[in-house]
């Protein structure tokens, strides 16, 4: 039973930034907007979470500090995708560029070393009281990283939200169909630059628990394709809130091998490849069949 | 008289074209008053402008007696005015109760959809609609996508509707319906400005009609005090022949033969044959198969089943190219797609097509001579009116860029001419001269078959009609066999209409 609840811990802890990555996603994707900037965004998260932390000694101002630049990330990406024109899928590259460019100066100018940052305080693990004493499932609410449940309260309401309330009906709509939309007097560029921004906080809220809950360090390029990740597993959860986030658990799951095949007789970089394979055969199998928001990267 | 619509003296300029000039359009409370014109005489921005979409350069709008400022269109819905849009403005993915609530969700924060639902029910009885709020709208008939955009506008409290060409997307027994619907309407105490080209409708609906012309208000007239004829002259502005002649031709050899190809997979294949002397029209509804039956005859699709014959020959797995240097011509159906090239000069686009030909080129490289003096040439005969050759196709207007297809494609004597949808989006005028310019092709013998979505086209140009119905010709005789109402159930799926 242990080791049930020991692999279910590992693979929640692995979700957090995928899960975040994908809700981010998914949110801005469902508003029309291809947000491949992701990636980026949760760099950016990582180093300002980082910068932050460092600067002030309390993790908790490090998240603020990603919740901050994810906003702006998001403000950015909405005005040149929307109040410039530009091509959405360009843009994203450009964010993703700009990140691993600025990233590496900026760690040379605050902490004057190259590749990493100096050691950060990091966020503590938490017990829940009460639900830490439940037998066997006990267990899962002990010496749990708070961002666990941080992402889950994230995932409850977005998935409220979307299904429950007028502002994620119309949200939804506006992906599929922005002029029918506008016809029916809906702002819909207001909508838009809401979702991206959300979006980017969100994202950046996964790369703090990169370099202050998952570590205690930056590390220049530690988010590792998880943005692209997540960006795969909101394709293969279908644009949904439910579905993202079932997919981060499943490419967690993947991910998680590896930490069981350490010591067998696989070559470590074949292991190491596991989920980047995984969410390649994912993405081929599935995109096909997985329904896009009909407006997608239209203006 | 306190008018429900009073728009006096509106004037819109874009750059140096006027669109609107002077209109006064007056609508009385509870009429139905349509709104004649061809196509770019003004009235989609006439309505654009009463619905906020546009703003005007001169002139003033009364609603029921109040001078008003209309900025956007829920400026003009909250004055009560709702438009019925030809180009559907409906969410494939939802359903219809989520389409018809959206952005007067009439709740702070959480939906609550067992209180619109009984909002909406209410209005289903009280108009005698009946549809299912439940269902996604991609599984919806046009028909009924349509019910949907009126619900929507009644959902909003309208007392003025305006429908914009509504019957352009329906069969013939729909749009009696929504005929019909639109009389109810009238009867429950709304007014309704219908705006259309087609005469017969507006006669058979009509309170009263305003005609424009060339950005003016030609005509106001009573349904009493008109006639089609009449009609017709106020909008082209002259007299317009309204019967076609066409001489009796014995058709002669099968020129084209489509043998059992499956036009949409796992339907019954096709079969068609197509004589000199002969114009086979295609009825039935857009989207029943007639594009993907028009790619296959020119070679965009390569079916593994069936064959295709063109004088004898065997053409089936023949390119697109070989076809057309074989006697095959093509009008496209989507013109700005396939036709032309919008961007580029006159003589490129008549260069499209031909520049495998001889004569338009040596040793690999552009005989521009001969293809300028070519396209003037086509130019002069087929009346393309333009500043030049150096002219971009784009900028022409849908006559012209369709009397510069028809020129270059029949340029070369076809043997078969294979004509989609070929006067869609034009105005009368240029109607008649594609019309005429087909039969003049069939008495000199050519094969001409014909895919329409207009049933009256059809009807008036065919010796023989086949009707599509998804995917599958479920009918074909000569045209003489048919009546309209006859086509009209085939077209939607009644078989049988013909015995």
């Amino acid at each position: 039973m242990d080791v049930i609840i020991d692999f279910i811990s590992l693979v929640l802890k692995l979700a957090v930034p995928l899960t975040l990555a994908a809700l981010a996603g998914t949110l801005s994707e469902r508003s029309g907007v291809i947000n491949i900037g992701l990636e980026g965004t949760m760099l950016m998260g990582a180093f300002f979470a980082a910068v932050g932390a460092g600067l002030s000694g309390n993790p908790w101002v490090g998240v603020l500090f990603a919740l901050l630049i994810g906003v702006m990330m998001g403000l950015l990406h909405a005005f040149f995708c929307l109040t410039l024109h530009g091509h959405q899928v360009v843009i994203g590259v450009a964010v993703n560029l700009f990140a691993t460019g600025i990233t590496p100066l900026l760690t040379r100018l605050v902490w004057n070393r190259e590749g990493a940052s100096d050691t950060l305080p990091s966020i503590a693990a938490v017990s829940v009281p009460l639900l830490k004493d439940i037998p066997v499932i006990g267990k899962l609410f002990t010496n749990q990283p708070p961002f666990v449940f941080i992402t889950l309260f994230i995932f409850i309401v977005l998935f409220i939200f979307m299904k429950r309330t007028k502002y994620g009906l119309r949200l939804r709509m506006i992906g599929d169909h922005p002029t029918g939309a506008q016809t029916q007097g809906i702002n819909v560029k207001k909508y838009k630059y809401f979702a991206v921004m959300v979006s980017g906080s969100i994202a950046a809220l996964g790369g703090a628990y990169l370099s202050i809950a998952h570590s205690n360090v930056f590390v220049l390029n530690m988010v590792a394709g998880r943005g692209f990740m997540g960006m795969a597993a909101n394709i293969f959860g279908g644009w949904t809130i439910g579905g993202s986030a079932l997919a981060s658990l499943f490419f967690a799951a993947v991910q998680s091998t590896r930490y069981y095949l350490i010591g067998s007789p696989i070559p470590d970089q074949f292991v190491l490849m596991i989920p980047y394979v995984a969410t390649l055969i994912i993405l081929t199998a599935f995109s096909r069949n997985s329904r896009s928001p009909e407006g997608l990267g239209k203006i | 008289m306190e008018y429900a619509i009073e728009m006096r003296g509106i004037t819109k300029r874009f750059g140096a074209v006027t669109a609107n000039d002077n209109i006064d359009f007056l609508v009385k409370p509870q009429e139905i008053h349509c709104l004649l014109g061809e196509n770019g005489s003004g009235k989609t921005t006439l309505m654009n402008i009463l619905f906020g979409i546009y703003t005007m350069d001169e002139g003033q709008i009364k609603v029921n007696g109040q001078p008003v400022h209309i900025r956007s269109p829920r400026d003009a819905s909250r004055l009560g005015i709702g438009m019925v849009h030809q180009h559907f403005m409906l969410f494939n993915q939802n359903t219809v109760l989520e389409n018809i609530i959206l952005g007067d969700e009439r709740v702070p924060f959480f939906l609550d959809y067992e209180k619109s639902r009984k909002e909406v029910q209410s209005l289903l009885d009280r108009y005698e609609f009946h549809i299912d709020l439940d269902e996604k709208i991609c599984n919806l008939s046009v028909g009924m996508k349509q019910r949907v955009e009126i619900l929507k506008v009644l959902y909003r409290g309208a007392e003025i509707i305006i429908f914009d060409e509504p019957t352009s997307v329906l069969t013939p027994q729909e749009s009696d319906i929504l005929l019909g619907m639109i009389q109810n309407l009238r009867e429950q105490g709304k007014t309704v400005v219908f705006i259309s080209h087609k005469l017969g409708e507006t006669m058979t609906i009509g309170d009263s009609m305003t005609v424009l012309r060339k950005g003016a208000a030609v005509a106001n007239v009573l349904r009493e005090e008109t006639s089609v004829h009449d009609l017709a002259r106020h909008m082209v502005g002259k007299e317009v022949e309204t019967s076609l002649e066409r001489e009796e031709v014995e058709p002669g050899e099968c020129v084209f033969e489509l043998a059992d190809v499956p036009i949409w997979e796992h339907r019954k294949s096709c079969n068609l044959r197509v004589h000199e002397y002969e114009i086979l029209g295609i009825a039935g509804v857009d989207g029943n198969g007639q594009m993907e039956l028009e790619e296959s005859i020119i070679g965009l699709r390569d079916h593994r089943q069936g064959h295709q014959y063109l004088l004898g020959e065997e053409i089936t797995h023949e390119p697109t190219l070989l076809r057309k240097l074989k006697g095959m011509a093509h009008i496209p159906s989507d013109r700005h797609k396939y036709g032309i090239l919008p961007n580029e000069t006159l003589c490129r686009n008549y260069l499209l097509g031909n520049q495998e030909r001889e004569e338009f080129k040596s040793h690999g490289l552009i005989r521009t001579q001969r293809l300028d003096r070519f396209s003037e040439e086509m130019i002069e005969k087929y009346n393309v009116y333009t500043s030049g050759i150096e002219q971009t196709s784009g900028s022409l207007s849908g006559g012209n860029q369709q009397k510069l297809v028809l020129s270059r494609e029949l340029s070369q004597s076809p043997k078969f001419i294979l004509a989609a949808q070929p006067t869609v989006g034009l105005d009368i005028g240029a109607i008649e001269f594609v019309h005429r310019t087909l039969l003049q092709k069939r008495e000199e013998g050519c094969a001409i078959l014909l895919i329409s979505a207009d049933l009256s086209e059809v009807m008036a140009l065919s010796d023989r009609i086949a009707v599509m119905y998804e995917g599958e010709i479920v009918a074909v005789g000569d045209s003489s066999e048919f009546t309209r109402d006859e086509l009209g159930l085939m077209m939607a799926g009644h078989l049988g209409g013909a015995s």
